[in-house]
């Protein structure tokens, strides 16, 4: 990885005064705090908990998209030698929905079940097998109903609702610039994203310990503890205090631990039992128990001057929310505001709907509701610059965003917007050798071992695509996180502690708040707290905020706790606090050098500062989808070459080329990782990550059938990594995780497009589409381009 | 139960006996007969490989074995890779080249590694690639675990070449 600055970080908060650099603050590659237990087998993730007295939960779920229930019965289920609990929507003891934006969805079933694997009931045992054996014996009677499984048809005022509240669970109008501009050259077409899972590998699981006296402790693996509390405490029927949450050991996230999965069910059990309660999703059904990436069409038309000006874009977006909103209300709102992408875009006509069906609930994943617009707008771009026989790099040069660009809700992009920097970068990046001619290493051709030809079909393609995601909350949302900073000197060393309910997924902000206080502080030993319900809320670890929100949380409460320390310095000494600053475990003065050991200075005396950190506040959409709805952006181009059997449809991506701002690398190794971990996913997308579903049945819940790229899929990335530095963050940090994954995909389809002269308008790209023997771009787009 | 049978199992140089049923997985014997937490469950399917261990210093993925057969076998765990308290080569690296995130992988990634490490020291990029190619980790995107392995290598190589000099 390559890092380069090309403007100055801009910090909104002075940083301590030099001294020497404390070991493992920001800017440095520190180690994982949780490396060392995580390599040695001894981290314990939320399917390791135990308790000895512990009991086992299994979830009786519809095995129809939909119906109306007609009869329930549990007798012969709690026959079963072992059983200890059968629950049903009856023993919903408080609210019987919830959600993450509204509480539509019923934590048991009652009447009606509205997608394939919605929970209906509940066991707990004494042994795992137990407790399936007794699911299998809940006796359930339905009435099937015809499932609604076409978006298109569930927005048809015809078509049954499914829920009180119509079947549109959102539609965003965005009316921009001039009603009816005139364009020299259009291009139009449609464009169809599958569903993609976030296919984390540790499944949902958790153990909940009721308190012996009605309350409950539930360890889990999720994103945002205290959303989770919420809802809990209302469906249990507690008081917040009385729903302890601490996060457990969490395998992998990506969006899908967003909504609740195990954790009312397990608390139920726990809580009739007395006794506690491990859940354990099998892989098949972490795939009915959590949410997917929505599935989209997405229909374009894009008008230019003959000269590759964009004049105009048009969309229809309709997102597929399936049967519970989950965010979809959220992820309809990026893919309206972000679906013009990191371009000049006067004049924009946007309609983007999310919709109710009996297909699986979808809500956030890695991009969410960016990567499914990115992949329409970009390939808009090359199908526009072929139109106008240009370059497709020098068109989108031609219309890049920059700093004061507006986007189609009337935003000003305040901070840095270097599209243009980034495409060239990539434009310009060392492209890999040529395939070899002749007889290559057949484990070299696309495919694989599984390439039955000597390559004579092989042919190399380049595709170049920019993308940009809001980062953090958007519309108005009270966006916030809190920390707690105690700095003491126990054994006359000092020593910092974080407390903080950031959830770890695996990106590293367990890292990064601990890099921040050592930096803050001068004081190399960091600890961080479990992350619990026991402080206020950090929000969740999505919208690549936490080291924005919580870095930032983190950081306010360093510097409070300086000032205190400073302060008390000063009276000591007879100085100015201003005088003084803290290095490597010293109090130094601006003229005298060091003039106090921290540790002596502190004695037994704990300096502890709580705060809570918010970005500047952002705006609700008007009617006309106008306002300044987003705290920042975050932008990044891509560059994919790939060899394509064009007779086999077989794919390989031979080499990424990224570039991205990342306002600054708090810790680079770790930005490198999100990086390129991203862009495996944005891959998956591009050529094999699908939940198939069938009239609402997914048709291949395994990692058998459902493909997630191999270490053999993915190509060596070169990323470059900007820090432009932002002026609205702490640091000047942007997001990292999102950017990856929503320009690679478009990047690698353009690629496969430059080398089959195929229009491949639906992600995933599967062999014979690849291969022209079948063609699954929607209907209703401009002829394919000539080969 | 019914129908059990005893086995004895060499893990991590300590003999354990057991009485099992002949249908008990070898990963669930693992982590819930032992309490060797560190072979994960990921996929059961036998596709991600987060339970590989070592059979007789082969790597194997232990939620598609009985327990039944390894008896009389010796395994490796993750949890069997530290020697005399010291971390294993394997496991520097994973730790210093960011080669986990989430971590849930990092064990089978790490057993797969040392088993190639075993025959070839010094393995290329491509060698790496192959030799973790039937497993997944769905953050890291590979390249950090790549270098992780190789790291190791070099370690152990430059740890023999010192021992020798």
């Amino acid at each position: 990885m390559s890092r380069a600055s090309t403007a100055p970080v801009a910090p909104p908060v002075a940083p301590p005064k030099e001294g020497v650099p404390v070991q493992g603050g920001v800017g440095t590659s520190a180690l994982r705090p949780d490396g060392v237990p995580k390599v040695k087998g001894e981290f314990a993730y939320s399917s390791d908990m135990w308790d000895e007295h512990m009991l086992w939960g299994a979830t009786v779920r519809s095995p129809h998209p939909h119906a109306c229930i007609v009869s329930i019965d549990i007798t012969d289920a709690l026959k079963h030698p072992g059983v200890h609990a059968v629950l049903t929507h009856e023993d919903v003891a408080g609210r019987k929905t919830f959600g993450l934006e509204r509480p539509d969805q019923p934590v048991l079933a009652s009447e009606r079940v509205r997608y394939r694997g919605e929970p209906i009931a509940l066991v707990a045992a004494a042994h795992p097998e137990t407790a399936r054996r007794a699911a299998e014996a809940v006796h359930i009677d339905y009435e099937v109903l015809q499932p609604v499984t076409d978006p298109e048809v569930a927005l048809d005022a015809a078509t049954v609702a499914l829920h009180p509240s119509g079947n549109v669970v959102r539609h965003i109008h965005i009316a921009h610039g001039e009603p009816d501009p005139e364009a020299d050259v259009v291009a139009e077409a449609t464009y169809e994203v599958g569903m993609q899972d976030q296919a984390f590998l540790g499944p949902e699981s958790g153990l909940a310990v009721p308190d012996g006296s009605g309350g409950v402790d539930l360890y889990v693996s999720t994103q945002w503890l205290h959303v989770d509390r919420e809802q809990l405490a209302a469906s249990l029927a507690l008081a917040p205090e009385e729903v302890r949450i601490t996060l457990a050991g969490v395998g992998g996230a990506f969006g899908a631990r967003e909504d609740l999965s195990i954790q009312i069910h397990s608390c139920m059990l726990a809580l009739t039992t007395n006794r506690p309660v491990k859940m354990m999703y099998s892989r098949e059904e972490s795939f009915y128990g959590h949410v997917h990436r929505h599935p989209a069409r997405l229909n374009y038309i894009h008008g230019a001057t003959t000269s590759g000006e964009l004049v105009f874009v048009k969309a229809r977006l309709v997102f597929d929310g399936g049967a519970y909103a989950s965010s979809s209300t959220a992820v309809c709102a990026n893919a309206a505001t972000l679906c013009c992408g990191p371009y000049e875009v006067p004049n924009a006509l946007i309609d983007c709907y999310a919709v109710y069906t009996n297909n699986p609930p979808c809500g956030a994943m890695r991009g969410f509701g960016a990567v499914q617009a990115c992949f329409a707008y970009e390939s808009q771009m090359d199908l526009l610059a072929a139109k106008l026989a240009m370059d497709p790099v020098e068109l989108r040069l031609r219309n890049a965003a920059s700093t004061g660009t507006v986007t189609p809700t009337g935003q000003k992009i305040e901070g840095p917007a270097p599209v243009a920097e980034l495409l060239t970068r990539v434009r310009d990046a060392p492209l890999p050798p040529p395939g070899s001619p002749g007889t290559p290493d057949i484990r070299e051709l696309p495919g694989g071992v599984s390439n039955a030809t000597h390559g004579e079909a092989v042919r190399r393609g380049i595709g170049h695509a920019a993308g940009y995601k809001n980062i953090c909350y958007s519309e108005g949302f009270d966006d916030y996180a809190t920390a707690r900073v105690r700095l003491s000197a126990p054994a006359g060393e000092p020593v910092v502690e974080v407390h903080t309910a950031a959830a770890e997924v695996g990106q590293g902000v367990a890292t990064i708040q601990l890099q921040i206080a050592r930096t803050e502080l001068g004081v190399e030993a960091a600890v961080l707290r479990p992350a619990d319900t026991s402080i206020g809320s950090s929000g969740s670890s999505s919208a690549s905020r936490q080291t924005w929100m919580t870095g930032g949380a983190v950081k306010t409460a360093c510097e409070a706790v300086r000032e205190r320390v400073l302060s008390t310095a000063a009276e000591v000494l007879g100085a100015e606090p201003g005088e003084l600053y803290l290095s490597n475990g010293l109090v130094m003065s601006l003229e005298l050098g060091a003039v106090y050991s921290l540790a002596e200075l502190l004695g037994d005396t704990v300096v502890e500062a709580t705060r809570e950190y918010r970005h500047a506040p952002t705006s609700p959409l008007d009617a006309n989808g106008q306002g300044n709805a987003h705290a920042g952006f975050a932008f990044a181009a891509h560059r994919a070459v790939v060899d394509v059997d064009v007779e086999l449809g077989l794919v390989k991506v031979v080499d990424i080329a990224t570039a991205q701002d990342v306002g600054m690398a708090l810790n680079p190794q770790a930005v490198e990782g999100q990086i390129e971990g991203g862009i495996a996913q944005g891959i998956g997308l591009a050529l094999m990550e699908e939940v198939q579903v069938i009239d609402g049945v997914i048709r291949n819940p395994s990692f058998t059938d459902y493909l997630i790229p191999t270490s053999l899929d993915m190509p060596p990335v070169h990323a470059d990594v900007l820090e432009l530095g932002d002026p609205g963050s702490p640091y000047g940090v942007k997001g990292v995780g999102e950017p990856p994954v929503i320009s690679s995909t478009p990047a690698v389809v353009a690629a496969v497009r430059a080398a089959t002269g195929r229009a491949l308008r639906r992600i995933p790209m599967r062999p014979d589409d690849v291969a022209g023997l079948t063609d699954r771009s929607p209907a209703g787009e401009a002829p394919r381009e000539p080969r | 139960m019914a129908n059990e049978t005893t086995i004895s199992i060499t893990v991590n140089g300590r003999e354990r006996s057991s009485e099992v049923e002949p249908r008990m997985l070898l990963v669930h014997w693992l982590r819930e007969g032992l309490g060797l937490t560190g072979t994960h469950i990921g996929c059961d399917t036998t596709s991600c490989g987060a339970c590989t261990v070592l059979l007789d210093g082969t790597p194997v993925k232990s939620c598609t074995m009985f327990a039944v057969q390894a008896d009389g076998r010796a395994l490796t765990t993750v949890e069997g890779l530290q020697q005399n308290g010291k971390l294993h080569a394997i496991q520097e690296g994973f730790k210093e080249e960011h080669g986990l995130q989430c971590g849930f992988c990092t064990p089978g990634m790490m057993l797969l590694g040392a088993a190639l490490l075993e025959d070839n020291p010094n393995p290329s990029e491509k060698d790496v690639r192959w030799a973790i190619s039937g497993n997944l980790c769905r953050c890291t995107g590979y390249q950090n675990i790549v270098k992780a392995v190789q790291y190791a290598g070099q370690k152990i190589e430059s740890e023999r070449s010192g021992a020798q000099a």
